[in-house]
């Protein structure tokens, strides 16, 4: 079987307080479902990897097929955990290795 | 080439300067750079006030609901050579069609709630097409709408651009906003237009080539060199 591809995306939150991963990761899920429906967030394979709590940029995965949608709800996301919020895409990249060095 | 990014509608009240210079830094910041701003009778003199030592390029816009024909074309008369970006609110189908069809309009603008004011069909697809008259996306309401308002504006833009797209009409994406937390990157508000059918190219031309050429456009017309289209003073003789 072919292997999925996948894309690593580096996310720079802007938000009061500081949330949890949970939190970052239910209102990604929660603006994906909305714009694409369960099945289509099904699809996508999201998973956080790290949250740099000091610097609030989150890494998460998801699957390269659904990269486009992933980013379209990322930016409609303007809460995380009931505080106004919004998440910049800072780079996206094949590999965790080349996506640290882009955002070092 | 790198692309330069060009958010058209800033909805800023240059009076608040606190706000409009917190917005212009984050607009610069996240990568914009140039920014229209509406409506400022004195635009020059308002942007200096702020103190701002950015490298934003500032664009001058008015907005304009015009009642019917002769109110359009009185406001275009007067307005025309004091602004750089000349956008029209379509409210009618008359005031719609006749800004269609005005090479002096750059924008055609339609309310995002109202979807029986929405007179972008493929009649005004083509008069857009032949005067090169812009459709301007507000991607605003995408951010703050939600359930089945939200899928309305969804499903009446995936028509429209399908339309603009056939007809070849230029789509500007703007963020249409006046507040800095739904400001977006100019990518991630490219990313949007994959929801109302722009493939990749087209949404990231949408936030950059295709204002930048109605901009550069402007310019050129207004400046006191420009004669005709293709003809410029270059020198006067004694």
């Amino acid at each position: 079987m072919k292997r999925a591809k996948r894309r690593y995306l580096a996310l720079q939150l802007e938000v009061e307080g500081i949330p949890s991963e949970r939190e970052i990761m239910d209102s990604i899920w929660t603006a994906v479902t909305k714009l694409f429906g369960e099945v289509g967030a099904s699809l996508t394979g999201l998973t956080m990897i790290k949250f740099d709590v000091e610097r609030r940029i989150a890494v998460i995965r998801t699957s390269l097929v659904s990269l486009h949608s992933v980013r379209a709800s990322l930016a409609t996301i303007t809460s995380i955990a009931e505080s106004d919020a919004s998440v910049h895409v800072l780079a996206v990249s094949g590999t965790l290795k080349a996506l640290y060095d882009r955002i070092e | 080439m790198k692309r330069q990014f060009v958010d058209l509608h800033l909805r800023l009240n240059l009076k608040d300067q606190k706000t409009s210079q917190r917005i212009i830094i984050k607009a610069e910041k996240l990568g914009y750079s140039k920014v229209g701003i509406p409506n400022q009778e004195t635009f020059a003199e308002q942007i200096n006030n702020l103190g701002l030592q950015t490298n934003i390029d500032f664009v001058s816009r008015i907005d304009y609901r015009p009642r019917n024909q002769e109110d359009l074309t009185r406001f275009l008369r007067k307005y025309r050579r004091k602004y750089e970006i000349v956008c029209v609110q379509c409210e009618n189908k008359e005031t719609a069609r006749q800004a269609a069809k005005d090479r002096r309009v750059d924008l055609l603008n339609f309310p995002s709630l109202d979807y029986h004011r929405r007179f972008f069909d493929k009649a005004e697809a083509e008069l857009s097409s032949k005067c090169q008259t812009a459709f301007e996306i507000d991607i605003k309401p995408l951010l703050v709408l939600e359930g089945p308002p939200r899928t309305r504006l969804l499903s009446m833009l995936q028509r429209e651009v399908a339309l603009a797209l056939r007809f070849h009409v230029p789509i500007v994406i703007s963020s249409g906003v006046f507040e800095e937390k739904f400001l977006r990157k100019p990518r991630d508000m490219a990313s949007l237009g994959l929801l109302f059918g722009l493939g990749e190219k087209e949404s990231l031309d949408a936030v950059s080539t295709n204002p930048s050429t109605i901009i550069d456009r402007n310019r050129e017309k207004l400046s006191s060199s420009f004669i005709a289209p293709g003809i410029k003073l270059l020198k006067e003789g004694k």
